[in-house]
């Protein structure tokens, strides 16, 4: 039989205890055994983004990572970003705003990759925001909605600080 | 009284798939449900002489191994149906869902394992044992058609899948009076699909014999209705095919798929939902998708640059089998001679087998292609004859005063090629003027003075969009006072939902908010054909306007009689109809639905059908020809080779525009595309047939960091084939990205005399001609 471990892993901000397969990616136990599928899985060789996920706050390829490294750490997926009460979070606001998403398959890791990089670049160009997402892959809408998203999610955080 | 066609309304669809609640075929968890991998041949051509799958059903968690002698089909033997039959096909060869005795491209599905999870299934596909007899196998288009070449297919006498032509005019007198005839010989390389969200298929066979449900992520799911009880022999009402949120589709994903048969008919034997979904690898051998085409053609024209003729002869690269009939042929050539007016044209087109993946169309299908040929010798003609490119272009565009235009080409129908309408001239002047195209010789020049080569490259295109019969919509309004809105049509991120709500809305006096969309369930509307070939926009446009304009009529109708009003005092505004100056005569739509909705023993008013809905299938009344013209502009590396698109404009026209944020996506989206397919993504396969390009890292797709910004102007010439006024918009943005770019570059290169045969352009193969051009020489 396949090698089993019990992990606990805190998602969007619940500690949830499983056992599964040493295995297993992080990707495959989000989609798969917790059932939260906005996580995609576009290449699983680490490629085109989609299944990027924070863990511990950093970007993360979760088809990469296996799910038992997860254990300990705290995890956010797409389903976690927008506010408890439904209010989208500023990216996911601009991505509707500016036509970022056509679609949806690689938004979640968009979003979160966009998320992510605002949080420590609050005042990109958009160059820099070309490069920040050139390890996410869209191959519906060309990029430049979400570029265009990605600087007006930057400026709403700033205005919000 | 307009409010939202025509405005950048934004998405319906966008909240849900923003927080992770879309629902892609990979999302659903079926209770019971089992997973299948597929064993896929490793050879590009063999003889199977055995498999042994004994090992792979012992391992713990596998609960079935299945080969094409397993499936419980009417008949083992027989290949999958000719979706699209044609008399230009000679050898109509389709592949079986699952190899017999024979394999001929490498991905091709030899076996099934049913298991527990995906894991232990492709755990077990290892331990299945085929006895391969490897064949030589033929790769190159180009030599697959000369006698001494290797069958592609055991028994077979030659390659020759089909052939065809497009022929009008007086092909030799225009040759015999040209004071210039050129030539151009070129090789045309498009990939893949490349969907984000792979192929993914579900199959359910739902208890008390009530049929099968399938989720696949496809295109059309009434072609694999069709396609599926065909082979089944069972009645299509026995077959509900759903596709769910589906992740790009560009094409591969409209055909007819092998383990659309298999996964299916497993999961009836096994009596357990199954599913299976393409990992990457697959993707790139399984997934059809395009490649070669070697161009030999010869352009006459006079000593103005006003093209007489073209001919000359194409050979396609059609892979293995034949799934799609001639389809990505046929569009290669018709859309011959593109913006043009040319009176005499001959092009032959062979259709070759070959050992690699089928080829069905992408983005744009075989228009590309032809367009690139086109625009290729408008090239040449500039470079010959030391004029303009651009000003070529105007001297043989077909004009404004010309329309509507036939071009002298036939469609597969055998109707003639029809251009509606268009002002190819003004077009152009609007993208040379986004582009700055006046002043582009001073930023050449500037650049050069810095040892930097800048070039700048003009296209023209034409697209036939909306090809019919048709691509119906069901307007209700529900008892709540809701609009219900059914399609057959389904969406790959089109955002059909929110188009279509856009147009209910204004018929209806609703915000798009009320309007409840349903698509792409075979159980939910009856009939429909598919996402293909820039198609919905004319075609559900048009039903979805009849069909709430119907709906609309018997609302005025009946309020009429409800408010003892006379009609053309009512107003029909936020969801109820109310009498002009009089506010509180009014009644709700849900109180008018009821009316028609009444239970046991209540009445329908004299004169008025039950349920206050109407369906029409209205489409538009040929094809609406949009068209297009780009510029682009490059640096290049002449050490590296390495191209980059410093700006890039379009001024595009498809008709009236329903949402231009929504058309703007789309162009935007499909030059990226396009600029992939010219500097790019490359399918590669070894002299025996093997892949050599199976992930990202070795094919590579176009990225934020290599992209410009993409500046768009809009003409709204309208269709005079649809009450709308619109063309298709979703393929307009691809098919002249290549001749922009690869004009753009020979121009960086003029002073080495650079002239690029081949796409996609990179950087080895662009310092290879810079060399061969004696680029030390000229330094
Ligand atoms: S699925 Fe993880 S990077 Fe593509
Ligand atoms: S929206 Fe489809 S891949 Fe990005």
């Amino acid at each position: 039989m396949a090698d089993k471990r019990e992990i606990t892993v805190t998602i969007n901000g619940q500690a949830q205890t499983a056992e599964v397969e040493t295995r297993t990616n992080l990707a495959d136990f989000l989609r798969h055994e917790l059932e939260l599928t906005g996580t995609h899985v576009g290449c699983e060789h680490g490629v085109c983004g989609a299944c990027t996920v924070l863990v511990d706050g950093a970007a993360v390829r979760s088809c990469l990572m296996l799910a038992v490294q997860a254990d300990g750490h705290e995890v956010t997926s797409v389903e976690g970003l927008a506010a408890a009460d439904g209010t989208l979070h500023p990216v996911q606001e601009a991505f509707w705003k500016n036509h970022g998403l056509q679609c949806g398959f690689c938004t979640p890791g968009m979003v979160i990759s966009v998320a992510a990089f605002l949080k420590d670049n609050p005042n990109p160009t958009e160059a820099d925001v070309r490069s920040a997402i050139s390890g996410n892959i869209c191959r519906c809408t060309g990029y430049q909605g979400i570029v265009a998203a990605a600087l007006e999610a930057a400026e709403t955080m700033r205005q919000e600080g | 009284m307009v409010r939202y066609t025509g405005a950048e309304v934004q998405r319906m669809e966008d909240p849900r798939l923003l927080t992770g609640h879309g629902r892609y075929v990979d999302d659903i968890h079926l209770p019971g449900m089992l997973h299948g991998a597929f064993l896929r041949s490793s050879h590009a051509h063999a003889r199977i002489r055995s498999i042994d799958t004994s090992a792979a059903l012992a391992l713990p968690g596998v609960h079935a191994v299945f080969t094409q002698a397993d499936l419980a089909v009417p008949d083992v033997a027989q290949s999958m149906n000719q979706l699209y039959p044609a008399p230009v096909i000679h050898q109509d060869i389709t592949q079986h869902p699952m190899a017999t005795d024979e394999v001929c491209y490498v991905g091709q599905t030899v076996a099934l394992v049913a298991a527990d999870s995906r894991a232990i299934a492709e755990d077990a596909l290892v331990l299945i044992d085929v006895d391969y007899e490897p064949l030589p196998a033929v790769v190159d288009c180009r030599t697959a058609l000369a006698d001494d070449a290797p069958m592609a297919h055991i028994g077979s006498e030659n390659n020759m899948a089909g052939q065809l032509k497009s022929a009008f005019g007086d092909i030799d007198g225009a040759f015999a009076k040209a004071d210039h005839v050129f030539t151009g010989s070129f090789m045309q390389h498009r990939g893949g699909c490349h969907s984000m969200e792979t192929r993914g298929v579900l199959a359910r066979d739902e208890p008390y014999g009530e049929g099968l449900t399938i989720w696949s992520s496809t295109q059309c799911p009434y072609l694999v209705r069709r396609a599926l009880a065909t082979h089944l022999g069972e009645p299509e009402d026995r077959v509900r095919i759903i596709a769910p949120d589906v992740g790009g589709g560009f094409g591969p994903k409209a055909g007819f798929y092998p383990e659309e048969i298999v996964i299916p008919v497993a999961a009836r034997q096994l009596g357990r939902p199954l599913k299976w979904i393409e990992d990457r690898r697959e993707h790139f051998t399984a997934t059809t998708g395009q490649r070669d085409q070697q161009w030999d053609l010869e352009v006459a024209c006079d000593k103005d640059g006003k093209m007489l003729g073209l001919r000359g002869v194409v050979i396609h690269e059609n892979g293995a089998y034949m799934p799609y009939g001639a389809l990505l042929p046929f569009t290669s050539v018709t859309p011959l001679p593109g913006s043009y007016a040319i009176p005499a044209l001959d092009v032959r087109l062979d259709i070759a087998f070959t050992n690699t993946t089928p080829t069905t169309p992408v983005r744009g299908a075989g228009r590309p292609y032809g367009i690139y040929a086109v625009e290729r010798m408008v090239e040449t003609i500039a470079r010959e004859l030391q004029i303009d490119p651009a000003e070529v272009r105007r001297r043989n565009f077909v004009r404004a005063d010309q329309m509507p235009y036939e071009t002298g080409a036939k469609l597969r129908d055998g109707m003639p090629v029809r251009y509606d309408s268009g002002d190819y001239h003004a077009c152009q002047e609007k993208a040379l003027e986004l582009a700055d195209y006046a002043g582009f010789k001073a930023r050449q020049d500037a650049a050069r003075t810095q040892g930097r080569y800048l070039g700048i490259g003009v296209s023209a295109c034409i697209e036939d969009t909306g090809v019919g019969p048709y691509e119906g919509t069901t307007v209700k309004i529900e008892p709540s006072g809701k609009i219900m809105v059914r399609t057959g049509a389904a969406s790959q991120g089109q955002g059909h939902h929110t188009m279509i709500a856009q147009i209910v809305s204004d018929q209806l006096g609703v915000q798009p908010e009320d309007i409840m969309f349903e698509a792409a369930d075979t159980g939910k509307f009856p009939q429909g054909v598919g996402t293909i070939g820039s198609r919905v926009t004319a075609n559900v446009g048009p039903s979805s306007f009849d069909a709430a304009g119907q709906v609309r009529e018997t609302v005025l109708k009946l309020a009429a009689e409800t408010l003892e009003a006379a009609e053309q005092d009512l107003e029909l505004e936020d969801g109820e109809v109310r009498v002009a100056g009089a506010p509180d005569l009014k009644v709700t739509l849900g109180e008018l639905a009821l009316k028609l909705a009444p239970m046991s023993g209540g009445k329908i008013p004299a004169g008025f059908s039950p349920s206050l809905e109407a369906t029409s299938y209205l489409g538009s009344s040929g094809s609406p020809v949009a068209s297009g013209s780009n510029v682009a502009e490059v640096e290049v590396d002449i050490g590296t080779g390495e191209v980059r698109v410093l700006r890039y404009s379009v001024a595009h026209d498809c008709g009236n525009m329903i949402n231009p944020m929504m058309v703007d996506g789309q162009i935007i989206g499909g030059v990226v595309h396009g600029i992939g397919n010219a500097l790019f993504e490359r399918m590669i396969y070894d002299e025996q047939g093997q892949p050599l390009t199976t992930n990202y890292g070795e094919y590579l797709l176009p990225l934020a960091s290599e992209m410009p910004h993409i500046d768009i102007v809009h003409q709204e010439t309208p269709s005079p084939l649809n009450p709308l006024g619109v063309k298709g918009a979703g393929e307009g943005g691809t098919i002249p990205a290549a001749p922009a770019i690869v004009a753009a570059i020979e121009n960086a290169l003029a002073d080495f005399g650079v002239v690029i045969d081949y796409y996609p352009v990179d950087p080895q193969y662009l310092t290879e001609l810079i060399d061969a051009a004696g680029a030390q020489a000229a330094e």
